[in-house]
């Protein structure tokens, strides 16, 4: 078989447990648009890891993923190195983004969330929206890509949720003030499931239509096998081929929740089984 | 004139209380001396109806009076001017609703066993150190790209390379063979031989690049610019369907295509050392009756299901599924419920399935393909406790390619309209072929597909001057 591995040109910690690879994959690069997501898979033996797009190097033909270490996989990856390759990389995934003149629009990342809404973000700016951008985390030391997302919005918003950087309180929080003052044509969540479900219940009291990105459990990421399925305005959808963006008014986000929790009990053992004897990982 | 024997030889397997346990292959194989055993009870009929049975047009005669001569090396490369895949081939071809159905000793007794003779030859190669290598055509400057890796593509692609033809495999997964790595398991096929039957496409010289999703990364009309002279399209059957019933989205609710990828092509009976997982609990049931849902029944079992179902709405008589594989299944310890169908999956409050209502059926009149068709009875409402559905009732056409393809036509069900004795479509320079044209079917008819599409193609090529 033809190899085609896939160098770590770059290897950043943004935070604690929080890191960003920029990989080589000139052909991915050149083709991938905001909102779309790459499975890669880190050795032989490795789970197909989805992660969504943070950033494009054209030049460089870079692809660069920014995702936190929650489970075995993710640790795994992590330990990856500069100069490492991953085994598999395959892209780009999902319908892009729709990227138009809408107006105003608010652009919320929460966590590891900041890093897909960022080219989104980027490519409202540029398309001449107003953008008024909330990242939000649990703490300073989570925030991520908060000067790149400065750059490309007019305004920006920090808070966390003990007050150690920015404001302290929830996204939702200087949301609400922002549609109580001015109209907003679009919103953009991106984040945990339980901050996109707050996002939208909000931006519902107001009318304002707001796009969410789901991250379900996947394997293949081309539609064949489902496991991704959703629901959204009632109808079974696959994040992986009809998502991973929807209207997250339409969104039965119970159902999200609970089709993430369907192999918790594993994810236990396979973080318990690796990270060596010394327990260093743990 | 050596009296006819009417009794094949046994196919060797492993006991299915042990099998039960082990991934490893149900079916060992015939020993030299049986295959030739096997060998000499055929009649080397001049006419070869069995040939006649054959997708790929093996001369199965020809190959079987090798065996009976003691030459596995001639029997295999004889097979091989005809079919890339034998030893899968050998293994998971219906043979009985084929070249073995046609032969003239099943008239009166039990047709040769030329499935487990073809295994034999291709088996017997693969232990030696040296591979029949057919030799490739001078290059036609040509070039052409195949789309899928899966029975249809691969067939192509080696067909269209022996011609002269420079191939381009693109694979949307990170390992080639398309159903016959995600989708069949382990036991039935092992994995280990699709890699080497596939190994030996490469040494043709067909490139194969994995991690490509074709409509994605490039679409047609971008390989056709980028300097690929015609493509052909096996993308097969990759969209699980279900049944649009309650509770289809619980927690334990699976696909059969999800079920079997996990546990196949990511070796999830092999968890914790390979990382993908499956959720199974102890009562497992699968909806469907062909050889998906058998396949899936039996991996359920080897697991560590405690009870594995089989639940179809028709009758054990109208199974899709082959023969054998049913009575592999009774052996292992599945169990059946005909005329039977859930209505709904019952959840608890944590979003799991912890049963579902079923109905039961008895048989109507005859429907279009033949089968009598099920009619629910009123009022015979059950349920039946459950901890795991594996829905098996069919895959539809995957949607990436021809939504990407404005000017290719597809049907209502979303298949690629295509010549059946060329692979033509409505769009200049590409074929099609295998189950994105014909819906899920089997291996050998997909790579049947894959060899008229290659004669298409080349025919094609030949125009372009």
């Amino acid at each position: 078989m033809s190899v085609n591995r896939f160098w770590i040109h770059r290897k950043k910690t943004l935070g604690p447990g929080l890191k960003q690879m920029d990989i080589e994959a000139p052909e991915i690069a050149a083709k991938a648009k905001p909102g779309q997501f790459i499975i890669l898979r880190t050795y032989e033996n490795g789970e197909r890891i989805p992660l969504t797009i943070a950033d494009l190097d054209l030049g460089k033909g870079l692809v660069t993923i920014i995702f936190q270490e929650v489970g075995r996989s993710t640790l795994d990856l992590g330990m990856m190195e500069e100069g490492n390759y991953l085994t598999d990389f395959v892209g780009p995934l999902g319908r892009p983004s729709e990227i138009e003149h809408f107006g105003t629009v608010v652009c919320v990342g929460g966590g590891v969330g900041i890093a897909p809404v960022y080219p989104i973000t980027r490519a409202l700016f540029e398309e001449g929206n107003q953008v008024i951008s909330i990242i939000g985390a649990r703490n300073a030391n989570q925030v991520i890509l908060k000067d790149e997302m400065e750059r490309v919005s007019q305004s920006l918003i920090m808070v966390t949720d003990d007050g150690s950087g920015g404001e302290k309180g929830l996204v939702t929080d200087p949301l609400r003030q922002i549609l109580n003052k001015i109209k907003v044509d679009r919103v953009v969540a991106i984040g945990p499931l339980g901050m996109m479900k707050a996002v939208s219940q909000l931006t519902l009291e107001f009318g304002v239509p707001t796009i969410v990105s789901l991250n379900p459990i996947m394997v293949d990421g081309t539609g064949m096998c489902g496991a991704c399925r959703v629901e959204v305005g009632g109808k079974t959808r696959f994040a992986c081929v009809d998502g991973p963006e929807f209207d997250g008014h339409q969104v039965d986000w119970e159902l999200a929740q609970q089709r993430s929790r369907m192999f918790l009990a594993q994810e236990k053992v396979a973080t318990e089984s690796g990270g060596g004897e010394c327990g260093c990982r743990r | 004139m050596p009296e006819i024997n009417y009794v094949r030889e046994l196919m060797p397997t492993q006991d299915p209380a042990v099998r039960v346990t082990n991934f490893t292959e149900v079916a060992l194989g015939f020993n030299p001396e049986t295959a030739i055993k096997e060998a000499q009870r055929c009649l080397g009929c001049k006419k070869a109806p069995c040939s006649k049975g054959c997708p790929v047009e093996i001369d199965i005669p020809a190959f079987i009076q090798l065996i009976q001569k003691n030459d596995f090396s001639g029997a295999i490369a004889k097979i091989k001017e005809k079919n890339t895949l034998p030893a899968v081939c050998g293994r998971v071809c219906p043979q009985e609703s084929q070249c073995e159905k046609l032969c003239i000793l099943g008239k009166k007794g039990e047709a040769v066993g030329i499935g487990r003779l073809e295994r034999f030859a291709a088996d017997f190669e693969m232990k030696q150190d040296q591979t029949v290598v057919v030799k490739s055509a001078p290059s036609s400057g040509r070039k052409v790209a195949v789309v899928g890796s899966g029975p249809s593509g691969l067939t192509a692609a080696a067909d269209l390379c022996l011609m002269g033809h420079e191939v381009t495999v693109f694979e949307a997964l990170h390992t080639p063979g398309g159903v016959l790595v995600y989708g069949i398991p382990e036991f039935r096929l092992p994995k280990d031989i699709v890699g080497r039957e596939i190994a030996a496409i490469e040494k043709m010289g067909v490139t194969i690049r994995t991690n490509m999703v074709i409509g994605k990364i490039y679409t047609l009309d971008e390989l056709l610019n980028s300097g690929y002279d015609a493509i052909f399209v096996g993308t097969g059957a990759g969209l699980p369907y279900f049944m649009n019933i309650p509770g289809e989205n619980l927690n334990g609710v699976y696909s059969a295509n999800e079920f079997l990828t996990r546990a196949n092509l990511m070796k999830a009976y092999l968890f914790p050392d390979h990382l993908t997982p499956i959720a199974l609990g102890e009562k497992v049931a699968v909806i469907g009756g062909g050889n998906v849902a058998m396949d899936a029944a039996r991996t359920a079992l080897r697991l560590g299901a405690k009870e594995s179902y089989i639940v179809y709405r028709r009758t054990e008589k109208e199974m899709p599924a082959r023969r054998e594989e049913v009575e592999h299944a009774h052996e292992e310890g599945v169990q059946f419920r005909f005329l039977t169908s859930p209505t709904e999956i019952v959840g608890d409050e944590a979003g799991w399935m912890k049963g579902m209502t079923c109905l039961r059926f008895e048989l109507g009149e005859p429907d279009a393909s033949g089968r009598r068709s099920p009619v629910p009875i009123k009022g015979s409402e059950y349920f039946m406790p459950m901890d795991t559905v594996i829905m098996a009732i069919g895959q539809g056409p995957n949607p990436l390619v021809p939504e990407t393809t404005p000017d290719m036509e597809t049907n209502r069900w979303g298949n690629i309209i295509a010549d059946e004795s060329t692979g033509c479509t409505s769009k200049t320079a590409v074929f099609a072929g295998g189950d994105v044209v014909t819906g899920a079917a089997t291996v050998i008819l997909a790579m049947g597909a894959g060899k008229k599409a290659a004669r298409a193609i080349d025919v094609y090529l030949k125009t372009l001057g």
